[in-house]
């Protein structure tokens, strides 16, 4: 996806700067937003090691285990139907809090190892190859955005001579609020509707 | 209230961890340069595709086409009440974080990280997330292709997400 979106880009900004005959332009921008790369790079780099440095603590000292203990009430309201027992509800649990964490490398395998569970456990009668009601809302929640703390868009704003770059964080916490309640409230509504068929 | 919470946050995150560390008898400030190391890799990892995106971006800003674009995208934008630097952000950020994030920088090089347009593309950035890669790599990884109502709930949260982004931004600048 990437490759085509990127190849669309440069050849996009080389066609277009032939037709409006601003070439010079064009090697210009070329040049100084790769070296801004690199100085961005640079800049971040102390705010990203230190982020991941506290995370570290908090994924080593058992946070991650910890916190997904405590999901109990919010998983039961979002999976009615998968029991306490169940294999998946840790990986979710650890996916969710993994994700508000901002911890990308952990909420990712946990993800993959809930869909393969959620996958496992379903009824023979269902096909394989289509969504289970409990794998839909799991994606839906986690694509609705439950990252706490947007560390990098921090680091980027304060590169860019932002005041204020933590400014964001309350809008940030508002705004994935939004969102999240969006996603639950549309869940909740294709639970009702399948309720409902099925009477 | 909000700008309290901004003020906060991340004070309180960091000794909440701190402390469950060293309550659990951490080693606290070793764990800490284990993650630390991971982090700097990280950083490693995502500048060669920094570079590469934010260079396209700079060659389609360069060129011209960007405002092109823009002026373009008006009447679409004053229709959805969405900004019209903001909509090529939008789509991008359905595909891919890092090409979004050349667009964000090129909207604070331009207009400033805290004008309304460089606080709107910050909260959009935070509060929504690569909803088609997302769906391709969860759903692939067990072999589903009919996905349902997961497009439809995914496009529905993105948009209240970028919806309120907008009002909240429009709101504190």
């Amino acid at each position: 996806m990437l490759n085509y979106l990127w190849g669309f880009m440069i050849l996009t900004g080389m066609l277009w700067g032939i037709a409006n005959n601003n070439l010079e332009a064009v090697t210009k921008g070329l040049l100084d937003s790769s070296a801004e790369a690199i100085t961005l790079g640079i800049t971040m780099a102390g705010i990203m090691a230190f982020w991941s440095g506290i995370l570290e603590v908090g994924n080593r000292a058992g946070l991650i285990e910890w916190l997904s203990k405590r999901l109990g009430p919010v998983l039961s309201f979002l999976f009615p139907d998968i029991e306490e027992d169940h294999p998946a509800r840790l990986p979710i649990a650890v996916n969710i809090v993994a994700n508000m964490l901002g911890l990308g490398m952990a909420a990712t395998p946990a993800g993959l190892e809930a869909m393969k569970l959620l996958q496992q456990e379903r009824g023979s009668r269902e096909e394989p190859d289509r969504a289970s009601d409990n794998m839909c809302t799991f994606l839906i929640i986690n694509i609705s955005s439950l990252q706490l703390v947007p560390v990098s868009m921090i680091a980027y704003r304060s590169q860019y001579g932002s005041v204020d770059p933590a400014a964001v964080l309350g809008p940030a916490l508002l705004a994935t609020g939004c969102s999240t309640l969006a996603a639950v409230i549309f869940c909740k509504l294709m639970a009702l509707k399948r309720a409902v068929r099925r009477r | 209230m909000i700008s309290w919470i901004s003020r906060i946050l991340v004070p309180m995150i960091v000794s909440y961890i701190v402390g469950f560390g060293m309550l659990s008898r951490r080693p606290v400030f070793d764990d800490f340069l284990a993650g630390a190391k991971d982090g700097l890799q990280t950083v490693i990892r995502i500048v060669p595709t920094l570079t590469g995106l934010m260079t396209a971006v700079g060659v389609l800003r360069a060129s011209g086409f960007l405002d092109a674009l823009t002026i373009w995208l008006a009447v679409p934008a004053a229709w959805l009440h969405v900004p019209s630097p903001l909509i090529p952000l939008t789509l991008v950020r359905l595909i891919s974080n890092s090409a979004a994030t050349g667009l964000v920088l090129d909207i604070f090089t331009r207009y400033g990280p805290d004008s309304f347009l460089g606080m709107a593309a910050s909260i959009i950035m935070s509060c929504t997330e690569t909803v088609f890669y997302c769906i391709s790599i969860y759903f692939g990884s067990v072999h589903v292709t009919k996905t349902r109502y997961v497009l439809p709930g995914a496009m529905l949260a993105t948009a209240a997400g970028i919806a309120a982004s907008i009002a909240i931004a429009f709101f504190i600048s």
